[in-house]
């Protein structure tokens, strides 16, 4: 077919021209990924902090991992990651399913509900954060001005930066209006790759809704949900803007994730030590996540 | 593609048993899906229509409150905040910075990721598949990772507090998507086409300019909305390098707005609001079959 590569015409001189072509791409992205990780496996056995900038950068082998892994402060952000991605990527990905259900029927309309829906997902997060920063604020939010419609006792309540549990659910709210749109999307283009006369063949064989939906969509739609799992996961695990503007990591340090920990541990406090310890636990995590994810979802081979 | 002639099928089904249209239950669970199909939109832009009634409100009614003076629908609207955002809170420049690195950003990308996403379908490189891999895997690199030595790498060349660096380092977010998606685009572009160039004396690079680069402008385009939106929205790096508000970008300018003593003055910070939000907005209103397009060809193989 004529989707196949040109392999058989590609002369020497063209695989030179590939290898050009090509070459821009990796040198960037090892510039901003590679370069970097190396650096923090460096900086990570290093007394390396600007604030004390007399001091020698002294080699300091795992000191930095021990200080972190028993720190209190990074096991709460730790646990509180953990807690914040498996509550938010469970919710996610079942409204998001909802969602895309919705999206693939055929109906008046589809065109501006897709567009209604992307839009949360296209906005900055500086924008999902401080739109419900507004709407959560007792005096010029709508949050509390229909909580108060419903039952005076739940009329000024504070959400943000005073208690800990109802700064998690404002955090929760912003972060899933803006995610569950580019989970949605990528389940919908799983639907659409579903020939349609699987369904029609079910119906014809009397399968109700329910039926054809367990057989049929959910597990032809299984690598749209891996893909979708996956993308949603390690974006939960690594939260953090919506989390500095919303908070600040606030009330105390209750909302403090591993990223922001990271972001107060480089930015704030300028030790490249802990924060390189700090650093690669965290892509150590994200492997680990991933590597779990692609074992559970590897195509059964018969 | 495949959407429409699959969906075709059952739409041809529907229209021949035009009897079971009517029937009540079939009615209710249509208005039932209507209704669900209206609260989706009312989750989805609600809270635009609150952030726009509060940026056109005055001090005065953000000081009051919703439950003072001022209902769900404004009594009176003022321009007051889209003028205090611009002379009081200095806002032009953190937009310009912004759209400079985004347009930047976008620029770089297209040309790097439109020569490497050639290459890789159709050149034969050696290694194609762990380069795509080491491509995605980037994408998917912990970014407040990497902030730290990054820092101290523009620290070193006295780049930090300037956002040209931005447009190089925000590549992590647009190259890997970008790349994937014009190398399935070249990929679908039948090779015949550069076959009859090729054997009629032109070089390979007289074939990509004037026979691929015009039939890949859908490809190079999507890529280019799908960089611009990922460049225009960063807020970890630019909150991480830049210190002084003349070098701020729009996203980290926003975080600094309306503050004044315990009144925050949410009509400024949602004018702000309003205004960034109005490229994004239009660009997914204009292209948003493309972008729908763009995102899933990114992340399947």
């Amino acid at each position: 077919m004529s989707r196949g590569r040109a392999s058989g015409r590609v002369s020497p001189g063209d695989r030179y021209l590939g290898y050009l072509l090509v070459a821009p791409v990796l040198v960037a992205l090892a510039a901003i990924t590679v370069y970097p990780l190396i650096y923090n496996i460096w900086n990570s056995l290093h007394f390396d902090n600007l604030s004390y900038g007399g001091l020698p950068h002294s080699f300091t082998g795992i000191k930095n991992y021990k200080a972190v892994l028993t720190n209190p402060v990074w096991i709460g952000a730790l646990e509180r990651t953990l807690v914040f991605t498996v509550v938010s990527v469970g919710f996610d990905l079942v409204v998001a399913l909802a969602l895309a259900l919705m999206l693939h029927r055929q109906f008046r309309g589809r065109g501006f509900l897709r567009a209604a829906v992307l839009v949360p997902w296209a906005v900055p997060t500086v924008v999902s954060a401080m739109l419900w920063k507004t709407m959560f604020d007792p005096r010029a939010g709508f949050v509390d001005y229909f909580l108060a419609a419903f039952h005076p006792a739940w009329a000024g309540l504070s959400w943000l930066g005073a208690n800990t549990f109802r700064s998690w659910v404002a955090i929760f709210v912003a972060d899933s209006w803006k995610n569950i749109p580019f989970v949605a999307i990528l389940l919908l283009a799983g639907l659409q790759v579903i020939p349609g006369d699987v369904y029609e063949a079910a119906r014809v064989d009397g399968a109700s809704w329910w039926q054809s939906f367990r057989r049929i969509t959910l597990p032809m739609l299984k690598p749209a949900l891996s893909t979708a799992l996956i993308f949603r996961t390690l974006q939960a695990l690594l939260v953090f803007d919506v989390i500095y503007i919303m908070t600040g990591g606030g009330p105390g340090n209750s909302t403090q994730t591993l990223s922001f920990l990271s972001y107060n541990t480089f930015i704030v406090n300028t030790d490249f030590g802990t924060g390189g310890a700090m650093s690669l636990l965290l892509v150590v995590l994200a492997l680990v996540v991933s590597a779990i994810y692609v074992r559970a979802f590897r195509p059964a081979t018969t | 593609m495949t959407a429409q002639t699959a969906a075709r099928p059952a739409a041809l089904h529907r229209a021949a048993r035009p009897a079971r249209r009517h029937h009540p239950a079939r009615l209710i669970r249509e208005a039932l899906f209507y209704l669900a199909v209206v609260i989706v939109v009312l989750i989805a832009l609600f809270p635009f229509y609150w952030i726009l009634r509060t940026a056109l409100e005055s001090n005065g009614q953000v000081a009051a409150g919703v439950g003072g003076s001022n209902g769900i629908i404004p009594a009176s609207l003022s321009g007051s905040a889209f003028r205090d955002v611009f002379t009081q809170a200095q806002f032009l420049t953190p937009l310009r910075n912004s759209i400079i690195v985004a347009l930047g950003t976008t620029a770089v990308t297209v040309v790097v990721a439109s020569m490497a996403g050639y290459a890789l379908a159709r050149l034969n490189v050696r290694g194609t598949g762990p380069i795509l891999a080491f491509i995605l895997l980037a994408g998917f690199f912990p970014v407040l990772a990497m902030i730290g030595p990054l820092f101290l790498m523009l620290r070193s060349i006295g780049a930090l507090n300037n956002i040209y660096p931005l447009i190089i380092i925000y590549l992590v977010y647009t190259l890997p998507i970008s790349t994937w998606l014009l190398k399935n685009f070249f990929q679908q572009i039948p090779a015949e086409l550069e076959e009859a160039a090729l054997s009629d004396g032109a070089t390979r690079l007289q074939v990509l300019r004037k026979v691929i680069i015009p039939v890949a402008v859908p490809g190079v385009f999507t890529a280019a909305i799908l960089s611009f939106i990922l460049a225009w929205n960063d807020f970890a790096f630019a909150v991480s390098f830049l210190t002084s508000t003349g070098n701020f970008t729009a996203p980290l300018a926003i975080t600094t707005f309306g503050q004044s003593g315990y009144q925050t003055y949410y009509n400024l910070i949602d004018a702000a609001v309003v205004i960034i939000s109005i490229p994004i907005a239009l660009l997914v209103l204009m292209a948003q079959r493309r972008i729908v397009a763009g995102l899933t060809a990114g992340s399947f193989r």
